[in-house]
């Protein structure tokens, strides 16, 4: 069970317009992991998880769901199947309040059966969004718009989540916290799958990293198993 | 003294008549920053569309014929944008402008060529009837049904909004588009929804206007102007402010024209549309940090 293989990225390649972004990259999650994607800025790390979750489409590789070949699927599709996605910025809808932000998280006919159990979940998760649940989601703190954001990707009752950049403009102590967090969610049984500029934090969080320049993954491994000079030298190019 | 009291309370049953007509293009813009030029002429459309309904099926009269009329347009709506606009979206501000302005031109002659230009009217046994307000003073019963629906219609529209999966999908979606989708929205059929619900109000105003005054293959644009005048006064894409958008616009009408003489009932509009935007070009409620 453990060993099953969650998702599988075969060989992709991803453009924007004739720009390649992401040149054969190819990664493989097993249920149950946390794995990071590290890599300098417009190394490509955004790129992969919009791919994933549907937003761009490769020209080429396939992407492999729990088997299933969900390569070009649109984001709908994919949430439906179980993919959910914190995006880079964290993208908080302006004038929904935030009972009404987590709520269009269980958009899905499956998950919205269950949603109003799944916002108490999220309540008990991140207590300060019960709190603040009718007020504008953009009058929250960022850590507290980045829980609202983690929590509004939990609705959809997801088997993998992606997190992009979750630490970007937040201080040390909110980061440690939220980090917290995604290790109580993993432990739920969500496979994750983060994306991090700050080595450190991630490297520390995963179990399997992948290190990524110009496209390319240069270097994988468990973390710990990499020396510093190892990743300093993939991370920064030689 | 009294004939002031006429004109606003006239006024007022006209502004609800105006929020209606006004509804559906502030909606759209608002939402898919799509002007649909056509909106006037599609209400023109269900207006033609109900005459032919109750021409036709004997057992129809116009209120019931509503029945048949708003489900119709709901689905050109829904098929106009999932099918045409749809297409043409994310390409820039012109081409949706250039089909929403094609389609203009082919509904307003294709309701020429097979209803002829003669004037036409949605008959009703209360476009006859009045009610009482003073001895003096007696107002048209079909003003007050046209105002009635039309607040009605707002606030339906307000609760669909506010509490409603797929009013809270649509309103996620015009705030941003990606992440609408990341939470499992299909998008492009949000706007399809939207467009054929913004048509939906468009065909319930065009039925009261129908029912309340004549119109021909050409009244669309006369419409499109008011319902521009309304989403202007009001502020894109919010319910409350369409409302007071249509109060403000029917009050101006009638006591400007009361004032400076009938032919100045629609420049009198305008006027207080110019210098609204001058003061407050975002409209008098905008939708910009609200939450409805
Ligand atoms: N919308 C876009 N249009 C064109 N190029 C883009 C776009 N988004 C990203 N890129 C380019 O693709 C590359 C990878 O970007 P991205 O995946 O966002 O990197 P990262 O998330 O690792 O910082 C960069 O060179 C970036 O400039
Ligand atoms: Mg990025």
């Amino acid at each position: 069970m453990s060993n099953e293989t969650i998702l599988n990225i075969d060989n992709i390649k991803v453009y924007y317009g004739d720009l390649l972004a992401v040149r054969d990259i190819s990664l493989s999650i097993k249920r149950g992991q946390i794995v990071s994607i590290i890599g300098a800025n417009g190394a490509g790390k955004s790129t992969i998880l919009k791919t994933i979750s549907g937003l761009l489409s490769p020209r080429g590789g396939t992407i492999k769901f729990l088997g299933e070949d969900i390569t070009g699927h649109k984001p709908f599709k994919t949430v439906a199947k179980g993919i959910s996605m914190v995006p880079e910025g964290r993208h908080i809808f302006p004038r929904l309040t935030v009972r009404e932000n987590l709520l269009i998280g269980a958009y899905t006919p499956k998950a919205r059966h269950q949603s109003e159990k799944a916002c108490k979940k999220i309540f008990s998760l991140f207590p300060i969004l019960e709190e603040r649940a009718d007020q504008l989601g953009t009058n929250l703190s960022g850590g507290e718009q980045q829980m609202l954001a983690i929590g509004r990707a939990l609705m959809s009752d997801p088997q993998l989540i992606l997190f992009d950049e979750i630490s970007l403009g937040l201080s040390p102590l909110i980061i440690k916290d939220i980090y917290q967090k995604i290790k109580d969610i993993n432990n739920e049984g969500i496979t994750v799958l983060l994306v991090e500029q700050d080595i450190k934090r991630s490297l520390k969080a995963s179990e399997w990293t992948y290190v990524l320049q110009e496209g390319r993954v240069v270097l994988q491994g468990k973390p710990d198993s990499l020396t510093e000079v190892q990743i300093r030298k993939a991370y920064f190019g030689a | 003294m009294e004939e002031y009291f006429q004109l606003i309370l006239n006024g007022i049953l006209l502004g609800g008549l105006y929020a209606a007509v006004g509804v559906g293009l502030s909606m759209m813009f608002g939402i898919v920053k799509q002007v649909n030029l056509a909106h006037g002429d599609l209400m023109i459309l269900a207006s033609y569309l109900c005459m032919v309904l109750i021409t036709h099926l004997k057992f129809l009269n116009l209120w019931t014929a509503v029945i048949l009329v708003v489900p119709i347009m709901f689905a050109v709506g829904f098929l106009l944008q999932k099918y045409i606009m749809n297409r043409v979206q994310g390409m820039g501000m012109e081409p949706p402008l250039i089909v929403a302005f094609g389609l203009s031109i082919i509904i307003q002659n294709g309701l020429m060529l097979i209803f002829s230009p003669d004037s036409q009217s949605l008959e009703t046994p209360l476009a006859i009837m009045s009610l009482r307000v003073t001895d003096m003073f007696y107002i048209p019963a079909i003003y007050v049904i046209d105002f009635l629906t039309g607040i009605a219609l707002i606030i339906f529209l307000h609760l669909f909004f506010k509490y409603s999966y797929l009013g809270w999908a649509i309103r996620a979606a015009s705030d941003d588009e990606n992440t609408a989708q990341l939470m499992g929205i299909d998008t492009r059929n949000i706007y399809a929804w939207a467009m054929g619900i913004a048509i939906s109000s468009a065909a319930v105003s065009g039925i009261l206007i129908g029912a309340t005054k004549n119109f021909y293959p050409h009244t669309g644009p006369q419409y499109l102007i008011i319902a521009f005048g309304v989403t202007i006064i009001g502020g894109v894409g919010s319910m409350a402010g369409t409302l007071l958008g249509g109060l403000v616009l029917g009050l101006a009408q009638l006591l400007g024209g009361k004032i400076f003489g009938p032919g100045y009932q629609l420049l009198s509009g305008y006027i207080i549309l110019l210098a609204l935007l001058a003061v407050r070009p975002q409209g008098l409620l905008s939708k910009a940090g609200r939450a409805d």
